[in-house]
């Protein structure tokens, strides 16, 4: 409950949290704070200094662009769930803003917090993958553009140096025939994702078209439905598809499956073709 | 006018200062000159402290003392436990307030800095130096009870600290008779009760008077100041114990807590107020469980499904140390109620209190009773798995016929007034439980698995006769007092010395007041929790507000009704017995018009200008109600869920509550006691249950993952009610805090299992998490 | 090094030197002395500590008071005009929506910031937009009941 001491400066520009972050080692940016917050009062986080880049206006928003919908970095999941572009031309990613944490902790856990926190049992990082979005990141020698899969590295772990700060995110529009959905099995006390099902889906003519699918909870990192989506392209998406499809996604999973007092790996695993077939039948049903 | 609040679901007293947040709970206090407590506390389950070295937090910023289990010694005396049941070989090893030797559960006391903010206490405990050499671990209470077990307390062989035994009837005859036995194991979890405010407590010694004063989130201030006396030595009369606003209890602030000991003796040797509030965490840890049983139950039957006896062996987990009320909980409070609600005609049970490396265990919401509803009702369950029979049909079948007063029963109690028959069909005729049970016939074709549970519970509460506490080793009265006393202008104070946290006591005994004396319920105020204003009593828990501390609060308005009666015979020159009474008007038999109202009996008596001979001035009143016998409410629950067994998920669809809990004073804060009461015996068949790991570490050591029903995960809850009034409490009341947990468990359970047996599964240990329901459903289809 | 806030509360301003480590709620309950705000956990899960800040429910645990600095806060104890109870308070008394208290000025806020973003909702969204919030006496029954009833009162 009680934190331990740390040093505070507020940035009032990206530049200027850029160079905070060069000046001071051992400090952490910090945005909604709903990530970090929690882990120094429970002492599992120590920094030295926080960064509070919560009042850069720039990096906050949504911007509706043609082919692409462009988050800032800042941008709540309060807000992101309410905003109207996002509702319409990206609504997986609504979708699963609103069912991050509770309505309190949405208005203020930013979409870049998430991110760059990187825990397997949140909502968007499976989502941000699935839809293949992109990061940009900004740091002492310019800017960035990462897909989300390459950010993310492993279990808390991604690529961002100590002196960048992530100041938006691109997902895509949602395209003619497609549709998507998010089925997450949420965690009694926690309600983080024990298993957070992300799939999108194009059916043209009867028959899916393109497939993305990504999982969260199950490994260190998101899962990519690879196989998922190869066992789907070219179908028609009938129950008997859409179940093998679902069971096709044990073939994507490794063999470092997270497990806890909740939830083994093993059940897991099953809860994952489960989920993901929820995901999966909802999704086309959506694609209309 | 007034007469009509009684039975009135009228809106409390109590919410103007809690809805608008101006209610002092403990830690909203704070005392000039204060300082903040932090106790550092060990990691271990089980170790012997080797080496502790305070002199790096002692320099820390801001701290005024750090202090250990040396310090302590010479001035506290070991924590008591205050329930020393008799006839069970009992052990009470010491349980120091702060370890010095050896720690034996993960939270026990290792030493306490006191800073001036708790920011800096905080920081200071990372700067103890703290050696342990662990020892070994046992968390399972039949675990713990075999040999080879690690022992945890020096005298007590096989960490045993009593074994307790039930008998009534002919056992052995029973199970020889039987066409049919159903045996189980029920494991059950133990449990984190969460009250919502985390324990509190301030103290402030003045050195120069010698006066003690603890502010403490107790639901029992005047047993708080008997023990706190017993603990530090000072005399009773010098110790003030208040509780603020409370919030809330479900027993867990019934014990007199080591922390409590802990920040008196710091502020003893600072001479300045300390106050200490644990965090959630240090809750989970610090402050007591509930149930940790393990056990091997039987029932033996005629295939007719009549009942011939109950067996058990209980392994009931203490815990490291015996809290204060630990060993009556899964004996008196558990035992007597084997037989339940039927004409069993044999039970025997051997209970086992064990020592185990964590968090010592006590009361907690049903206390004993929810235990034993499961045992019974689940076996009634089996018996009619086994027999075919409908459950419904087995219970009618079995249950106690009704009665209006006294029933003797198997285990050697006395049951008040019960009429279980009734509740039962007052249930499935609301449920329409024909109908559902097609319902479900329909859904199984369809391949859904719907469950219909049943818990026809009987309890025992109202604690309740001293002469029976005595007998059963009960370190207290449990008699209760009040003092009702009208001020001259006709408005009054009741002090009474229970305590309630919530369960809306300052409401419905101003509507006691209005029901016997004719006042308006604006115009009473009830005075609790501070034993500097209020006479003795022994506080609030199972049950027992309403049905001792209400009864005295009736005895003594009694009283001032007869002394009223008297008074105004003489002031209306009429013959005593020519006074009539009526909604607070005592008036002369044959004309209304001369009369006295008791606001004007209430100043006549005050100003005592003309009194009649030999009565004594003054309009106040005190009573002493010792009740004759506990009361037992009952009722009949039925739960209805559903399982997805391709998740192992389970949802509550719907329940129903039928209780009687005698005579009701206000309707709505009933309702509401059932309400909270069936979510919180939900709780652990759904979702919760405190698991440690081999080392004996709290592994749901936070509410990140220990899980707390929630508003969307249940349906709306019926409830309905029934009167059976008991016949020895002076306004029929019963009591209801309890009754809703004891009977969910049971009723939701049932439910769950009515659900998977036709998938082949016949127990599952609760909590019912949806890995292990799927897992069951699993194995079974495997033929496992 | 400490850091000067200041922070408005219910119309009052409080100027005040913190610890950058300090979280916002303990500054609303020792700072500015308003004890309606709770704590009752440290996971960020009770909602016991729900106030609202700039116009919006956030819980005042999980974020620090220097965040909060040039921010405008209402908690329970701003709740009523002063005269009136507002319709939430008043529901939650008609309706026995509390019994310990304790949980009752997160509820209050909860359910006001709910009720902000959705002025008619559904019993299912009532439970829903409950679920940062946690009760152990009410079983939530008669709060959805109180929110329905304040949701009527307050013209949604």
């Amino acid at each position: 409950m009680y934190a331990t001491q740390t040093e505070y400066y507020r940035a009032d520009s990206v530049d200027n949290a850029i160079s905070l972050l060069t000046q001071h080692e051992d400090a952490k940016i910090l945005a909604g704070g709903h990530s970090l917050i929690p882990l120094m009062k429970l002492r599992l986080a120590a920094p030295a200094a926080l960064i509070d880049i919560g009042r850069i206006g720039n990096i906050k928003g949504v911007d509706q662009g043609d082919a692409t919908i462009t988050i800032g970095a800042l941008t709540t999941h309060a807000e992101i769930a309410a905003s109207d572009a996002v509702k319409t031309n990206c609504p997986i990613l609504a979708e699963a803003a609103g069912m991050v944490g509770d309505p309190a902790v949405r208005n203020r856990g930013t979409i870049g917090g998430n991110i760059a926190h990187s825990d397997p049992a949140s909502d968007l990082p499976a989502v941000l993958t699935a839809l293949n979005a992109r990061l940009n990141i900004t740091g002492p020698n310019g800017t960035r553009r990462e897909p989300v899969s390459g950010f993310i590295e492993g279990l808390m772990q991604n690529n961002l140096e100590a002196t960048e700060i992530m100041t938006s995110v691109e997902v895509p529009r949602k395209q003619p025939y497609q549709g998507m959905a998010y089925a997450k099995f949420e965690h009694p006390a926690s309600r983080y994702a024990v298993v957070g099902a992300a799939a999108m889906v194009t059916v043209t003519d009867g028959k899916c078209t393109a497939a993305s699918v990504a999982i969260g909870g199950v490994e260190s990192k998101p899962t990519v439905g690879n196989s998922v989506q190869a066992s789907l392209i070219g179908s028609a998406p009938t129950d008997a598809v859409l179940d093998e499809a679902a069971n096709s996604i044990l073939d994507d999973i490794g063999d470092d499956v997270l497990g806890d007092i909740f939830a083994s790996a093993e059940y897991r695993k099953a809860m994952t073709v489960v989920y993901l077939r929820k995901a999966l039948v909802s999704a086309v049903e959506r694609a209309g | 006018m007034t007469t009509r609040v009684f039975s009135s679901g009228i809106r409390r007293r109590e919410d103007p200062r809690l809805i608008t947040g101006r209610a002092s709970y403990t830690d909203d206090i704070k005392l000039q000159g204060m300082a903040n407590a932090a106790i550092l506390r060990s990691p271990y389950a089980h170790a012997k402290i080797t080496n502790i070295d305070t002199s790096a937090a002692e320099s820390q910023p801001g701290v005024l003392a750090v202090f250990t289990g040396k310090d302590i010694e010479g001035h506290l005396n070991p924590i008591p436990t205050a329930w020393l049941i008799p006839d069970s070989d009992l052990k009470t090893p010491d349980h120091p307030a702060i370890a010095k030797d050896t720690v034996r559960y993960v939270g026990d006391a290792v030493a306490v800095v006191v800073a001036e903010s708790r920011y800096q206490a905080e920081d200071a405990l990372e700067h103890i130096d703290a050696d342990y050499e662990p020892l070994d671990v046992v968390i399972n209470p039949k675990a713990a009870a075999q040999d080879g077990a690690p022992q945890i307390h020096d005298d007590v062989p096989n960490n045993i600290a009593f074994h307790w035994v039930v008998a009534g009837g002919d056992i052995e005859e029973a199970f020889e008779k039987a066409d049919v036995v159903v045996k189980d194991t029920i494991n059950l979890q133990r449990l984190i009760p969460n009250a919502m405010e985390p324990r509190s407590a301030i103290a402030q010694w003045v050195g120069a008077t010698g006066d003690l004063t603890l502010w403490s989130t107790s639901q029992n201030p005047h047993i708080a100041r008997f023990l706190t006396s017993v603990v530090t030595d000072v005399g009773e009369h010098k110790i003030r114990v208040i509780a603020p606003e409370v919030g809330g209890g479900f027993g867990s602030k019934i014990p007199y807590y080591a922390d409590e000991a802990i920040t008196s003796f710091c502020s003893m040797q600072l001479g300045i107020p300390v106050k200490w509030t644990e965090t959630r965490s240090e809750n989970y840890q610090a402050t007591i469980h509930g149930r940790d049983h393990v056990e091997e139950v039987e029932m033996a039957a005629t295939k007719d499904g009549s009942i011939l006896g109950i067996r058990t062996t209980v392994y009931a987990g203490l815990g490291a140390y015996l809290s204060t009320a630990g060993p009556g909980i899964p004996t008196i409070l558990h035992g007597l109620m084997y037989s339940g609600s039927y004409d069993i005609p044999a039970v025997h049970g051997d209970v086992y209190g064990v020592f185990n490396n964590a968090t010592p265990v006590d009361a907690y919401r049903g206390a004993g009773r929810p235990e034993a509803t499961m045992i019974v009702e689940r076996l009634v369950d089996l018996v009619a798995a086994k027999t075919g029979l409908d459950p419904v049909y087995i219970r009618h079948r079995n249950f106690i016929d009704p009665f209006d007063e006294d029933h003797d029963v198997v285990t050697g109690i006395t049951y008040d007034s019960g009429n279980y028959a009734a509740v039962l069909s007052k249930a499935t005729g609301h449920i329409d439980y024909d109908g559902l049970r097609e319902e479900q016939k329909k859904l199984h074709k369809e391949g859904r698995y719907i469950g219909i549970g049943v818990c026809s519970y009987v309890e025992i509460c109202g604690l309740g006769p001293s002469q029976v506490a005595g007998a059963v080793g009960f370190q207290g009265g449990l008699w209760e007092s009040a003092i009702v006393r009208f001020h001259p202008t006709g408005k009054v104070s009741v002090m009474i010395g229970s305590s309630p946290h919530g369960q809306g006591e300052e409401t419905t005994f101003a509507q006691i007041m209005a029901g016997e004396l004719g006042v308006d319920v604006d115009d009473v105020d009830v005075i609790h929790g501070d034993t500097a204003n209020t006479p003795m009593g022994w506080g609030t828990y199972g049950s027992r507000t309403t049905a001792v501390s209400g009864a005295a609060v009736v005895m003594a308005a009694r009283k001032l009704k007869d002394k009223a009666k008297t008074l105004a015979a003489h002031l209306l020159e009429a013959a005593a017995e020519d006074i009539l009474y009526e909604d607070g008007k005592f008036f002369v038999k044959g004309s209304p018009d001369q009369h006295k109202t008791i606001q004007d009996i209430a100043l006549m008596a005050n100003l005592a200008w003309d009194m009649p001979e030999g009565m004594e001035p003054g309009f106040e009143a005190n009573a002493f109600y010792d009740p004759p016998n506990f009361t037992y409410p009952f009722g009949s629950h039925i739960a209805v869920v559903e399982v997805d067994p391709t998740t192992g998920q389970i949802e509550l669809q719907r329940y129903l509550a039928v209780d009687d809990c005698g005579v009701q004073i206000n309707p709505m804060i009933v309702e509401g006691q059932v309400h909270g009461g069936v979510v919180q015996g939900a709780g652990p068949v759904l979702w919760e249950g405190a698991v440690h790991d081999e080392d004996g570490q709290l592994l749901t050591g936070s509410m990140l993952d220990y899980a707390l029903p929630r508003a969307d995960k249940l349906p709306d809850i019926e409830v309905l009610s029934n009167t059976t009034e008991s016949p020895h409490h002076p306004l029929g009341v019963k009591g209801i805090g309890e009754a809703g947990t004891i009977a969910s468990t049971s009723a939701i359970y049932n439910a769950a299992m009515d659900a998977l047996r036709p998938l082949g599964v016949n127990g599952i240990d609760m909590p019912l998490t949806p890995e292990k329901v799927w897992r069951a459903i699993n194995q079974s289809k495997n033929g496992g | 090094m400490n850091v000067p806030v200041e922070i408005t509360i219910n119309g009052k301003t409080f100027s005040d030197e913190v610890e950058p480590r300090q979280l916002l709620v303990h500054f609303i309950r020792e700072n500015a002395v308003l004890t309606g705000t709770k704590v009752g956990c440290d996971t960020s899960q009770c909602g016991s500590c729900t106030i609202t800040m700039d116009g919006i429910g956030i819980k005042s645990c999980t974020t620090l008071t220097v965040q909060a600095d040039g921010s405008s806060i209402t908690t329970v104890e701003g709740l009523s005009n002063g005269i009136e109870l507002h319709p939430l308070q008043e529901a939650f008394w008609n309706k026995h929506g509390l019994q310990c208290g304790f949980c009752t000025p997160g509820m209050l806020m909860a359910t006001s910031e709910l009720l902000r973003t959705n002025p008619d909702p559904t019993r299912e969204e009532i439970r829903a937009g409950l679920e940062g919030n946690i009760c152990r006496c009410t079983g939530y029954q008669n709060i959805v009941l109180a929110v329905e009833e304040a949701a009527r009162t307050m013209g949604g």
